[in-house]
């Protein structure tokens, strides 16, 4: 029965030599209930090792959202109401860039930042900064994309009258990314999930060194491929259940506002 | 403070000459030439579909002509105050306080930052929206959106006012309310050109009307002798056709 759990045939596994025990200990299910349960363990205790990752991660995905919005959010309302040539390409490049592997956004920066690169002389390889500009140049085009879906549609509605006031392009895009704060919570909040739940980009350019820039992912790769299941599935759990956290905070926010002002 | 009444140029009149406007094939202005004179309230008349929308988007400068001149007196310069305004038939408004979308409107007027709360609260005073200056303004009703619409142009007090069927979803109560502030305006020196399919409004807010019928202007007559006496069989066609008030 245990060898059904492995995914084995008991015919097929006859010259294998499991003990009954090492079955137990192997099971997925068991592995399941052990991380539940050190990760419970982890958060009781605030193991000051777990918090420094946890307090890492939140800084650089946070800060990588922030730059992230900053740039993108105002490409994406420009290009939504600025009719020139060749925006239908641009829109679909942004939309394309949205699946941006993060191994290929990591290789980039680092090959940037590198010693020999055009800016190693900044010195920032392995440091969580590099981290938060492979993370914002990962998520920008998402935020650039998204952003510039809504505001499009919210154009068709605004556009002659906020023409007819007076307001230039550049304004009505500022005016409306100020007027859709509420709609663009939810791609803000797209967006540092994806920057959070990332492993490639911060491995390569932040190389997961102990205490320095050892995020959640990273950590959770690195326990994997030592073999420390539990260990693994309990950081799973606490990151999943920080991003669960932010998301219900804003989606409470967002409710709320948007009673309030319709 | 009454437009015009300032050392600008003014921007009346405002000439139309054989002005066209195509979508693709579709011919749906062809060749209006017209003036409008600062003074007496225009309504434009006609028949859903007869371009009466479009002709006043191309007064306003929300639609370029595809042939054809539209002409300021004197042009309000580019990226200038607006000193002209338009309410169109559903209005929109901001996600911020029924205020905050007046004094929205002042800045893109060029009112300098001190003086736009007090003209914004005075303008809600205008249509009776004081109690409401705090409230979200979208969420307050058809109606009240409409007024609120007029309260920016209050605020504005602009040379001349366009009109896009302002009441064509609005019960008898706030069409009145409507009316009233649209008859204070034109009082206050705005030249008001509005489009209807209403009678009745015409009736009540015309001085002279001008009847466009696919895309032509076929007839311009002062409102009394229009509506009693239209001089086209197309104009008499629409009045026996359209139920009066």
């Amino acid at each position: 029965m245990m060898l059904r759990y492995l995914g084995c045939k008991p015919e097929s596994c006859t010259n294998v030599h499991i003990t009954p025990n090492a079955a137990r200990r192997k099971s997925p299910l068991n592995t399941i209930a052990e991380a539940a349960g050190q990760a419970f363990g982890l958060v009781v205790a605030a193991d000051p090792r777990l918090v420094g990752i946890v307090l890492l991660s939140l800084r650089i995905s946070l800060a990588a959202v922030v730059i992230g919005c900053v740039i993108g959010l105002p490409i994406g309302a420009a290009i939504a109401v600025n009719e020139f040539r060749g925006r239908r390409t641009l829109t679909v490049i942004l939309n394309g860039l949205m699946g941006l592997p993060s191994v290929v956004v990591g290789l980039v920066v680092y090959l940037l930042l590198s010693r020999a690169g055009p800016l190693g002389a900044w010195g920032i390889l392995f440091t969580p900064t590099a981290m938060v500009i492979a993370q914002a140049i990962l998520i920008m085009p998402t935020l650039a994309a998204l952003s510039r879906q809504v505001v499009a549609d919210a154009w068709q509605e605004y556009r002659e009258q906020l023409l007819s006031l007076g307001e230039t392009r550049l304004g009505a895009a500022a005016t409306l990314l100020w007027d859709l704060r509420f709609s663009l919570v939810t791609i803000v909040l797209a967006g540092f999930g994806r920057a959070a739940s990332e492993v490639g980009a911060v491995m390569i350019v932040g190389g997961n060194i102990d205490g320095v820039t050892r995020v959640m992912t990273t950590a959770i790769a690195l326990e994997t491929s030592k073999g420390d299941l539990p260990l693994a599935l309990g950081l799973g759990f606490i990151l999943l259940a920080v991003v669960l956290a932010l998301n219900a905070g804003a989606h409470v926010v967002k409710e709320t506002a948007q009673r309030r002002y319709g | 403070m009454k437009p015009g009444a300032n050392a600008r140029a003014s921007l009346l009149p405002l000439r139309l000459d054989d002005v066209a406007f195509e979508v693709g094939a579709r011919r749906i202005i062809r060749g209006i030439s017209t003036t409008f004179d600062a003074g007496p309230r225009t309504v434009i008349l006609g028949p859903n579909g007869a371009g009466k929308s479009v002709l006043l988007r191309l007064c306003h400068g929300l639609l370029l002509p595809t042939s054809g001149s539209i002409g300021w007196n004197a042009p309000e310069p580019r990226g200038g105050p607006r000193r002209q305004a338009m309410v169109f038939q559903r209005p929109v408004m901001l996600r911020r306080s029924a205020l905050g979308n007046v004094m929205y409107a002042l800045r893109h007027a060029g009112v300098p930052r001190a003086e736009r709360r007090q003209r914004a609260l005075a303008a809600l005073r205008k249509v009776g929206l004081e109690d409401w200056a705090g409230h979200a303004a979208r969420v307050l009703s058809g109606g009240e959106q409409q007024r609120l619409a007029l309260a920016r142009v209050w605020a504005i007090s602009p040379e001349i006012l366009f009109l896009d069927e302002p009441t064509a979803s609005l019960d008898p109560g706030a069409t009145h309310e409507i009316e009233n502030v649209i008859v204070a305006l034109h009082a206050a020196g705005t030249k008001i050109v509005m489009v209807t399919h209403n009678l009745g409004q015409a009736h009540r807010l015309a001085d002279e009307i001008l009847f466009v019928h696919e895309g032509c202007l076929v007839e311009r007559a002062p409102a009394e002798r229009f509506l009693k006496r239209p001089a086209s069989r197309e104009a008499a066609r629409f009045l026996e056709g359209e139920l009066p008030w």
